[in-house]
This record gives structure tokens, sequence and C-alpha cells, in this order.
């Protein structure tokens, strides 16, 4: 297991060491120094062993998190639980800096004295932590008190406690998309994937049964079939459905249940969850199509080419789009002509930024460029980097509709009507690339 | 607590104030001095001088102080465990404490304090911990049964605690459970034969049960004790399997990770054709690339293991080959693994895309990648005939590009393609030979070399070639030389008229004034060859070479097997055992995948044979293959040498003594027989590996038998993949330890001092069971085991015996046997207890004959 858990700054000064087993000694924590923080060549890898020793890290901004051990241990549970110590503490004092990290290091040495025991992660849910280590101080606590939350840090649902009131009941739940693309300069695509999150707050009474469905094309089917009008159910639903490829979901998710009858049922954490992540791969809608055109005039000359065209319906609106055309390392100045917002050259980026502030459906747009080149006696040519986009966009580009989220609270007495509901889509755009 | 400024320097002064402030009467000044004290601490300043006065702080109803100053204790009790002591009761004290977060606090603090004396103390509190009311303390209390048990192990067995923390896997609180089931693994993990988790399907069902309400990381620790449980049938296999799947879907990757291992694990189990096992391999795949679109760490973690998962099961992943596409933004360490499984999922089917592909990443900046990428490119031409062709073209328009390093990582794979596909693409041949001069690596200029060599008859000015390459030829990599002088060679043989001279001048370069053995050698034989029989020396030289194989970096398959019963782990991502990197015995059983349709034995004795108790002593071996074939203990060789009886009877069943995996796919069983009178050593040899063996040599470390072969091992023919030999080899006990005296019975008195003599500690009873015989030392003098004395107590037969070992080890037995009853009971008595569990086994051996 973890036999030890260190935060460095970027000059490799530690500000938390933590040891967990004996047989990890002072002298681990200048090892990573040395050979990690300090090494002249890039990262070749996040896992290192020094002497025996493995090293884990992530970085952070520029705070090196690195845990240590002897053992075999299970590597994916190591890095997991560094991502959630991020979390835990961005939770608990916003984000994570040296100064923070500084000004917080008792709280720091007593969540690492909570989360992790022995090396074996316990509970780490912040909204259960967050009852019983506070930066105030403990307040005295009545016997009802602590063993409250000694249940909820140990019990089934450790991600909620109970007895809790709103005047409102409120939810929001918000379908994130990114999308993904690699398309080839003649338009192919290469590759293409959406990975969607939704993200759920809920302001709910009490420990409400959620039932979450959306246009899953497995359940619509499996209906489809089950109806009387089996047919016109299953063209209808044809249009609206999408395939999944896979979909992950937060703790409070019942797995079981989905496995089987693949309904996704929960009692959620207060406040914000992430309920699931989901990837699909067919039937994508690509918000914008980028056609390059790159020519070499001479050796010290480039004229680019570049037509965004906007691909979803008129009445929605893009926003922050930006288009970043990579340029050669040698270049000396550039000249750019755009129909429509801002473009500049940035030499320090290696690379012309057009930026447009909204754009409509089924529109297009050009900017074109004249790059003047430095003659360089290099042999090697430049490797044209891919053309990259980004941009956010109203609607969910893999298709995905929330169908209903039904709220029961069988001993409060609300029902699923009283709740307010709120949906948002998000498109934006992953890694969007077109290679020229 | 935001007030609390660090410091890195502690002076004397600044002790002096610390102290005046922990000793302060208000709370708030105290706390704020704890703080410092431990910000002093985090840097590597020592503040154990402030020791005393942190503890007196200790006692507080204060929470956050009282954690401070446990986190001070955990420090430094080790350096001043006298002073630790004055702790003791406040600890005491607080694990009774009425708050629950209290008690825990106190018994997982306690836990970590190393000092011997507190651990005594321990026990008491942390007995009550494991059964109090709150579910809180009880999970704490469970690991720190481990954390016990890694300070003295013997005081958590003699306390029982093991069997507590047993029922802690039924306890109603599922965190409980998996606390109970890491401590209990790890504590497992230092004794491999305990069977201290005692898996059966009952408590199988527990764990299920409990994998489905328990945290995230409950869940990991649950699989991961899973994976290690071997079930009895495919039925069994498939209902665990089915209960197991639904955590795929969560959204902790290490989760998934350590279900896909108890998945890939106990799918092995299962009949090919059963319709739920083609269910169960689609419903790897999604998850699997799920795990890409994680942060690039956890990538990198999944990505190791999915190029394990591919070499044992390709058709998981086989149509999802556009995830592993490199993207821009990736970290190097996720490109080159993604790289890696693109060519082995590279088919014909894909083929055309893949090569598209490398070739946009052979124009990238990092140097590595590029390389990589171009040797991909190289294998696939290998791997996909079809593609052959495209590759090669693609190849040359790389080499076009003048690119130093490409134009030499391409000549190097051209050659391999060259020896994959002979006369069939050396038209390119003219084109490399542009770039002979900007070679400046080894390997691409022996590849060069070779190929000039190989195909030196088609090309004009061969011998120029080659000759601009001899001027530097001391300056050149042994690798470069051997190249060189190979291929002069051949040119010779293909064109003696005009090259006598070149093949003059590399035979005296390489035999006269190069002092390295192997180049030596070679100009050696070559010159010879040459000299007396030319026609032979074609026929040698130019033979025609065995093609190469499709796949050559395949991990060997026992290796792979064990990788895939550590998936998710550390050693998954080295692709290593993890006695590879794991000091001391922790974690470094074996794990075998389990067989199918039979019934398994036990994962954990899986460990090398079951050969007895006593550590093998290890001479480290200088660098050859094999390591050190006779770690095995030598006790075990005594056993049948009991035998003066010419025939075979009493020979024990060959075991295995050295696991292929440990000898780069040699298997060797074996045994000891005692043949016509002469000690033989009868081996088993099996190569595992994919390549041919040849030149067996066997040498024996001195041991306290004096054996040592009476011959050199015979192994004439080479041992193709997959093939079996069997050996015997003449032993003679003459060697460097000890002269073996005849063996003969003891005088009654003797028996009887020495029966006194040695201390009762060495004594060893065992039970013989099941054996019918009319007279047992007629049998047992058959063998070399002599009774000297015989009398009988209350209608038992007490036989006094004695044996001794070639080594001067002398042996003294009592054996029980009443009439009638089939159960003997053995006493055995040696100044050297080690043997004892050998002599037994021996002796049922020879009764049961």
């Amino acid at each position: 297991m973890i036999g030890g858990l260190f935060i460095y700054n970027h000059k490799g000064e530690v500000l938390i060491s933590r040891v967990y087993r004996d047989d990890i000694g002072r002298n681990a924590v200048d090892a990573f120094r040395v050979n990690v923080i300090h090494a002249r060549q890039q990262v070749r890898s996040p896992v290192t062993n020094i002497a025996r020793t493995s090293f884990f890290h992530v970085k952070r901004s520029n705070i090196w998190l690195a845990a240590v051990t002897k053992q075999n241990v299970n590597a994916a549970m190591v890095f997991e639980f560094l991502y959630k110590m991020c979390d835990v503490m961005t939770a608990y004092f916003g984000k994570i800096s040296e100064e923070n990290i500084k000004n917080n290091f008792v709280l720091i040495y007593e969540l690492l004295d909570e989360i992790l025991d022995f090396g074996y992660p316990q509970n780490s849910e912040t909204g259960a932590l967050k009852t019983f280590i506070t930066q105030t101080g403990i307040k005295s606590q009545s016997k009802e008190e602590q063993s409250q939350i000694t249940s909820q840090v140990t019990g089934q649902i450790g991600w909620r406690r109970e007895g809790i009131k709103y005047r409102r009941n409120e939810l929001f739940l918000d379908v994130l998309e990114s999308v993904n693309l690699l398309m080839s300069p003649q338009g192919q695509v290469l590759s293409a994937h959406v990975s969607g999150r939704v993200v759920m707050k809920s302001y709910l009474s009490g420990m409400p049964e959620c039932k979450f469905g959306m246009n899953d094309k497995i359940v619509i089917d499996k209906q489809g079939k089950g109806g009387a009008t089996e047919e016109a159910a299953g063209k209808r639903s044809g249009h609206q459905s999408i395939a999944i490829d896979d979909c992950t979901f937060h703790q409070c998710v019942r797995l079981s249940k989905f496995d089987a009858e693949r309904s996704i049922s929960f009692i959620p954490p207060d406040g914000e969850c992430e309920l699931m992540r989901y990837r699909t791969t067919k039937d994508i809608i690509l918000p914008f199509r980028v056609i390059p055109l790159v020519r070499e005039v001479g050796r010290t000359k480039l004229e680019v080419k570049v037509v965004i065209k906007s691909n979803f319906k008129p009445s929605l609106l893009a926003q922050k789009i930006e288009v970043r055309i990579p340029t050669p390392l040698n270049t000396s100045g550039v000249q750019v002509i755009c129909m429509k917002g801002k473009a500049k050259y940035k030499a320090s980026e290696n690379a012309i930024v057009w930026k447009i502030k909204r754009m409509a459906g089924m529109k297009e747009s050009q900017i074109s460029a004249e790059i003047e080149l430095l003659p360089t006696n290099d042999k090697k040519k430049w490797a044209r980097p891919p053309i990259s986009m980004n941009f956010e966009v109203p609607f969910a580009p893999s298709g995905l509709k929330v169908r209903y989220l039904k709220v029961f609270e069988p001993k409060l007495n609300y029902s699923d009507h009283d709740v307010i509901k709120w949906v948002r889509y998000i498109g934006r755009s992953g890694i969007y690339e077109t290679r020229c | 607590m935001r007030s609390v400024m660090f410091r890195f320097h502690v002076c004397a002064g600044e002790i002096f104030e610390l102290k005046a402030e922990l000793n302060s009467d208000k709370k708030e000044k105290k706390k704020e001095a704890v703080k410092k004290v431990i910000a002093s601490m985090t840097v590597g300043k020592d503040v154990s001088a402030l020791f005393p006065d942190v503890v007196n702080c200790m006692q507080t109803d204060n929470l956050e102080l009282k954690k401070l100053v446990y986190l001070y204790l955990m420090n430094y009790a080790k350096s001043q465990p006298d002073m630790a002591i004055m702790a003791v009761n406040t600890f005491v004290k607080d694990c009774e404490d009425p708050n629950p977060l209290i008690r825990a606090l106190a018994v997982r603090t306690m836990g970590c304090i190393r000092v011997d004396k507190i651990t005594e103390y321990l026990c008491e509190p942390l007995r009550k911990c494991l059964k109090d009311e709150d579910p809180y303390v009880r999970k704490t209390a469970a690991v720190c049964v481990a954390k016990l048990h890694d300070i003295n192990a013997q005081l958590v067995e003699d306390q029982g605690f093991l069997d507590t923390l047993k029922d802690l896997i039924s306890d109603s609180n599922p965190m409980v459970v998996a606390n109970a089931v890491a401590a209990l693994s790890e504590i497992a993990e230092s004794h491999p034969n305990s069977n201290l988790l005692d898996l059966n399907p009952q408590s199988i069902n527990k764990l299920l049960t409990a994998l489905n309400e328990c945290t995230e990381w409950g869940q990991i620790f649950i699989l991961d004790c899973l994976a290690n449980y071997t079930p009895r049938d495919d039925r069994e296999s498939q209902s665990i399997c089915e209960r197991v799947t639904p955590r795929l879907s969560h959204a902790n990757s290490a989760v998934v990770l350590s279900a896909v291992k108890v998945l890939m694990k106990f799918m092995e189990m299962l009949p090919k054709d059963l319709d739920y096992y083609g269910t169960l391999l689609k419903k790897l795949a999604p998850p699997l690339v799920t795990l890409l679109s994680a942060e690039p760490e956890l990538q990198y973690v999944a990505l190791r293991n999915i190029n394990l998962i591919v070499q044992k099961r390709p058709e998981i992943l086989k149509h999802e080959m556009k995830v592993f596409f490199v993207k821009y933004n990736d970290p190097i360490y996720v490109k080159l693994e993604k790289l890696d499984i693109m060519i082995r999922l590279a088919s014909q089917a894909n083929i055309a895309q893949v090569l598209a592909e490398l070739k946009e990443y052979a124009t990238e900046v990092d140097v590595d990648f590029v390389r990589k990428a171009v040797r991909a490119i190289g294998r696939c031409a290998i791997k996909v005939e079809q593609s052959a062709e495209r590759c090669v073209s693609t190849l040359l328009d790389l080499i076009q590009t003048k690119v130093n390093y490409v134009v030499q990582e391409a000549i190097v794979v051209i050659k391999d393609i060259f020896r994959k596909y002979p006369n069939k693409y050396e038209s390119v041949i003219a084109t490399l030979c542009e770039n002979l001069d900007s070679l400046d690596e080894p390997e691409a200029r022996a590849a060069m070399i070779w190929i000039v060599g190989e195909y030196a008859e088609r090309i004009d000015n061969a011998d120029e070639l080659l000759e601009s390459f001899l001027e530097g030829f001391h300056d050149e990599s042994t690798q470069v030389q051997l190249q060189l002088l190979t291929a002069i060679v051949k040119l010779f043989l293909k064109k003696p008229t005009e090259t006598q001279e070149l093949v003059q001048q590399v035979l005296s370069l390489a035999t006269q004034d190069s002092d390295n053995p192997d180049l030596r050698d070679r100009g050696y034989i070559y010159w010879r060859l040459l000299s007396t029989d030319p026609v032979a020396a074609k026929e040698v030289v130019l033979a025609e070479k065995p093609l190469i194989s499709e796949e050559t970096d395949l991990i060997e398959p026992t290796l792979l097997e064990e990788l895939i019963c550590h998936i998710g782990t550390l050693a998954s991502v080295y692709h290593k055992p993890p006695s590879a990197f794991v000091e001391g015995s922790r974690g470094v059983m074996h794990k075998r995948l389990p067989a199918q349709g039979t019934e398994c034995p036990d994962v954990g004795n899986a460990a090398g044979g079951s050969a007895p108790e006593a550590a093998p002593s290890i001479i480290p071996s200088q660098g050859d293959l094999l390591g050190d074939l006779l770690n095995l203990d030598l006790p075990a060789v005594l056993l049948p040498l009991f035998n003066t009886n010419c025939s075979s009877y009493g020979i024990l069943y060959p075991q295995v003594w050295l696991p292929a995996m440990k000898a780069k796919g040699l298997e060797i069983s074996g045994t000891f027989a005692r043949r016509a009178g002469v000690i033989q050593m009868e081996l088993v040899l099996t190569n595992k590996a994919m390549s041919v063996m040849t030149d067996f040599a066997i040498q024996f470390n001195r041991n306290s038998f004096g054996l040592a072969p009476a011959g050199p091992l015979q192994v004439l023919t080479p041992l193709g993949p997959n093939q079996t030999i069997e050996v015997s080899l003449p032993l003679s006990t003459v060697g460097p330890v000890m002269k073996m005296d005849p063996l003969n019975n003891l005088q009654r008195q003797v028996f009887l001092a020495t029966w006194k003599d040695i201390p009762n500690d060495n004594e060893s009873q065992f039970q013989i069971q099941d054996c019918h015989l009319n007279s047992a030392s007629n049998k047992l003098q058959g063998s070399n085991i002599f009774t000297i004395a015989k009398r009988t107590v209350e209608g038992q037969d007490m036989l006094y015996m004695s044996i001794k070992l070639s080594n001067g080890i002398w042996v003294l037995a009592e054996l029980k046997v009443q009439a009638g009853n089939p159960n003997y009971t053995i006493s055995l008595k040696c100044r050297a207890p080690e043997v004892s569990q050998c002599v037994f086994q021996c002796y049922e051996a020879v009764l049961k004959n």
C-alpha cells in the first residue's frame, strides 16, 4: 500500500510529508526531488522506480504530489487517490497553490490522517469529511451527532447525511459534452467521439430516491418492443435515441440495477455531483467543419487559407469560437485578413489565433494569411501541427436528451411535481483538430 | 490556523521560545506553538528536543490540538522510546472515550507508534475496539491489526487478533468488511501458506454482497482479494463473473481495472463455446476504451495493462484500433504506449489506416517517438504481408527526408524486412547506399553493412563501400566489427577475384590487432574455413537463413499469465513480476491463471514446488541464464538416497525446481534417484520459450552432502520450442565438503546417550497413516534405516532406529506401532532439526512403497 505522501513546490522544497510505512525513509523525499523534479529531461513516465522504491506523481499547476511505496500496490488506485486528494483539497481551500498549502498545512495533515490509514484509502467524500474535519476547530458535538457522523462516514450512503431540509426543492441538471475530432486534410473523419458528463446540483430535502432517464437506445428499444404499437414506437425512437458506447457512474448509482435493467436509480449527494460520464462514437453532430489550405510559395513564404462552416440549426448560436493555426518556428512576419472576428499572430505561441464571439448555424467564414519565413539551413521539414478549434454550442453533439428525472421521498410530504427542475445542454470542443 | 507562517530555520533561541509557548497557560498560544513545531518538522528540522513539552499538551479536550500532538508523536516516538511511554496513559484513556471519533483516533495513532513497550499496552484497547459498537472504530481497529502485525507478527497471532479479524468479514458494516479484507490480504502475503483468508463459496458470497455497498476504495480491496480465489468449477466462476461485471461501469478507474482482473482470470475457466463467454468478451471492450478518457497518468496505467490484455486476448479490442491513435497533445509516455498497442492490433483489415497514422507520427518532434513510429512501420510490414510493399515505400519516403535519426531507424527495419521477404525488395538498396555517410549509430551501421554483404553480388561497388568502413575498424563498436568481418567474407565468397586483399586485411585486423575474443574467434574460424575448404566455407557462410518470426517482442507466456493476475498493480505497469522490484518475501508469490474445467490447486501454494521450510541459501549467479538451480533446498536431496535397492522404488516424483519464468523459458523439473548403486540426478528440461536452446551445462553449489556431478551433463541436441528431454546425471559424493562414510548401525548405549544428549526441543513428532506392513523394520532396513532396539509397552511396539546422512548428521527415531492400527507415530530427534521434515517424508515414502 501507499508508504508515504509528499507535496513539493516547483523548486522541490517539501511542503507536506506524511509517512505511513516504516520502509519509507526520509531519503525517499530527496530521491524524488533529485531524480524527478530536478531531472534534466522531460518526464518520461508518471511512475518512477528509484532504488526499489516506486514513486507515483501528478502535477497541479506547479505543485508536485508524490505517493511512494516499496510494495506491489494497485497503481490505478494510487493515481485515483492522488486525484481525489486534489479534489478534496480544492473543496476545502480552493486552488492548489504553494501559498494555500502552506496556509492550510495543519488541515492537510488532518485530512491525510483521515483519508489514508496505513496507506489504505478510506472514505474521501468531501461531503462526509466536512461534517467532522473543519477549519474552525471541532465544536463539541452531542452524542447523536457523533454517531451520525460515524455512521455516515462508514455507512452505505456515505455521501449524504440525514435530516437535510430545504424550503424550495430544486435541482439542476447540466449535460456537458466535449466533442473530439481528428480530421484529415481531405475532410475524412479519422476519429471522433463525444465524452459527456451529467452534472447534477440538487437541493432536496430528506433522503430522496431519484430515477434518471435519457434517450438511451437500449432502453428505448426495449420499451418499444414491450408496447403495443411496436413498430411506431421503434420508428419514432429511431431518430431520437442514441447508442452509448460506455458509461460510468458516481458511486451513489446502484450499478447492479443498471446492469440488470439499465435503469439509473440513486440517492444523490447534497449539492453538486457528477452523476455519470459517458462516451459515444456514432452519429455525432460535428458542430464545425474546418477546411484548411496551405501552400508553400518558395522557401520563404507560406499562404494559408482556412474556411470554417457551422453545421447546426440556424436558430442556435455558437460562442467563444477560436481557431488556432500553427505557424513554423522560423516565421518572421504574418499578414492576416479575416471576414469576421479578430485574428492575431502570436509569436510566443507560434500560432495565428482567430477569435469569433458568436456564430449562428449554417454559416461560413474564412481567414487567409501570408506567412513570411526566415531562410534556414535546417534540413528537417516543418512538422505541420494540426489546426485546432475551440467553441461552445447550446446543444449536445451526441444527441443525448434527458427524458425524465423523477424524485420520490416517501417520508416527507413533497412529490415529484413539487420539485423545480432545470436542464441545460452545453457542447464544448475537446480536442478538435484538423490536419493540414 | 491561517496565521501560522512557515519558518525554515529553527535555531536554539527559537526552540527555547517554543518551549515557553508550549508551556503557556493559554490554550490558543499552546496550539499555535504546536503548529509551529509541526511546520518545522515537515521541512526536516529536528525538533525532537521539545518532546516532553509537546507530550504535555496531549491531555486536552481540543480534538484539533490532540491530532497535532499525535502527529508529532508518530514522528519522534521511535527516537525517544522512553519518553513515548509517557503518552501511553492518555492513549489508553482515549480508547475509552465516549466520543467514537476520539476512540478511533487513539487506536489509529497508537498503531503507528513503533515502540515495543507501547505495543504491549496496545493489545487490550485494540481488543475492545475490534468489538466496539461503533463501525467507525471497528474499521479503524481492523487496519490497526495489520499495523501491529507489521511491528510484531508473533504478538498478533498469540493474542488471537487474526480470528477476530476474520470475524469482521461477516460484519454488518461494509466498510468494516472492506478494511478487514485489506488487512487480512496484507497479513496473508507474508504467510503464503497460512490459508488465512480461507476463501470459500460462503465467504466469497459475503464479499460479493459487501462489494455492492462499500466505498470505491473498499470495492478495490475486495476485488483484489477476490482475484486470489480459484473457483471450484466453471459454474461458480460464471456466477462470480456475473456479479462482478456491474463494477465495469464504476467511475473509479481502479475499480474498473480490478474488476477486469477478476474477469480475465475467471474467464480462463469458462468453456469457450458458452454463450456467456462471448457476452463477457464483448462487455470488456467498452470500459477499457473509456479508461483512455481519464487523466493522462491513469491512461498510462491503463495502456500498460491493455498491452497485456491484447497479448492474452487479442479478440477483445480488435475493432478498437482508432481509439489508440495518438493525439497531438498526449504526453510522451501515453504516445509511446499507444504506438505499441497499435502495432499489436494491426491486421489486414486496418493496416491502411494504421500506416497513414504512422507516417504522420514519423514527422513529429520527439525523437524517441519518431524512432518508434519508424520501427513500427517495419513491424507492420513483417506482421501483415499484404502491406509490406506499402510499408517499404513509406520507409523510402521517410529516408528521402534526410532527417538523420529517421534514416538510421529506417535502415535498421529494412534489414528485418529483407530477412522476412528475401529477394523481393532489393531494388531499394541503391537508395539505402546513398545514405551511407550519414549513419553514425552502431545499430544502423551494422544493419547497412549486413545489407551490403548479403547482397554483395548486386552492388557494383560493394568492395569500395566495405573498404571505406574498414579504415576506422578499431574505432567501431563490436557489433559493427563483427558485421563487417562477416560481410567482407561473404563478399569474398561471391567475388573471390577482386577482393582477396580486402579479406586478408579484415582477417588480420580481427585476429591480430583486436583484443575482443568474440571477434578474434570468428576471424580464426573464417580463416580456417577459407584456407581448408572454400566450398564448405561457402555452404556455411552463405547458408540460407531462417525467416524471422512475425512478432518479436511478445512477453514470454508464463510471465504474461502471471502479469494478468496482477492487472492494475505496479507489476503490470513495469511488466515485471513483483519479485523483481519488491524487497523481502512480501507479495512475491507467483500467481497463475486457473486452468479450464479442472480442479485447481490453491493458488497460494503455487510458490515453486512444496519444498521444505529451510530457507534456501542463495549464491549469487554471475549473470548466467538460469540463476541458480540448486537454490532448491538440499535436504530434499537426501530423501531417495536411503534406497540401497537397485530397483527404483521410493523415488520421488519429479518436482519443478526451476519455473520457466525465472529462466527465460527453460523449465527444469527433476528428482534424485539411486539406480544401480549410483546416485543420479534425473532432470526433465522443457523449452517453453520461442527460440531454440543449446549449450547446456551444470554446476553444483558446494553442498553439505558433498554431491557433485560425476560427469558432464549430456544434452546433445538443441532443444526446440515446446520440446522436452530427459537427462540423467550420475553424481558422486566426493565433492568439496564431506566424504561419505559407510552407513552402519549404532550401538544401543550410544543410541541412548545420543538420544538424551539431544535437547528435547529438537524432537518432532509425525503421524504416518494407513500403513499395512508386517515387518516395518525389515522394510526400513532395506533402505538403510537400522533398528537398534525394540520394546513392547502396553501392546505397542516401540522401534528405536537410527539413520546417518551422507554428511554425517545422525537422526534418531522412535516408531510406535500398535497392532491392528494402521497409523504409526514417529518421533524424530536430531541435532539439526531442519532435516526432520524430510526424514519424515522419507519414512512415509519408504513405508508406503
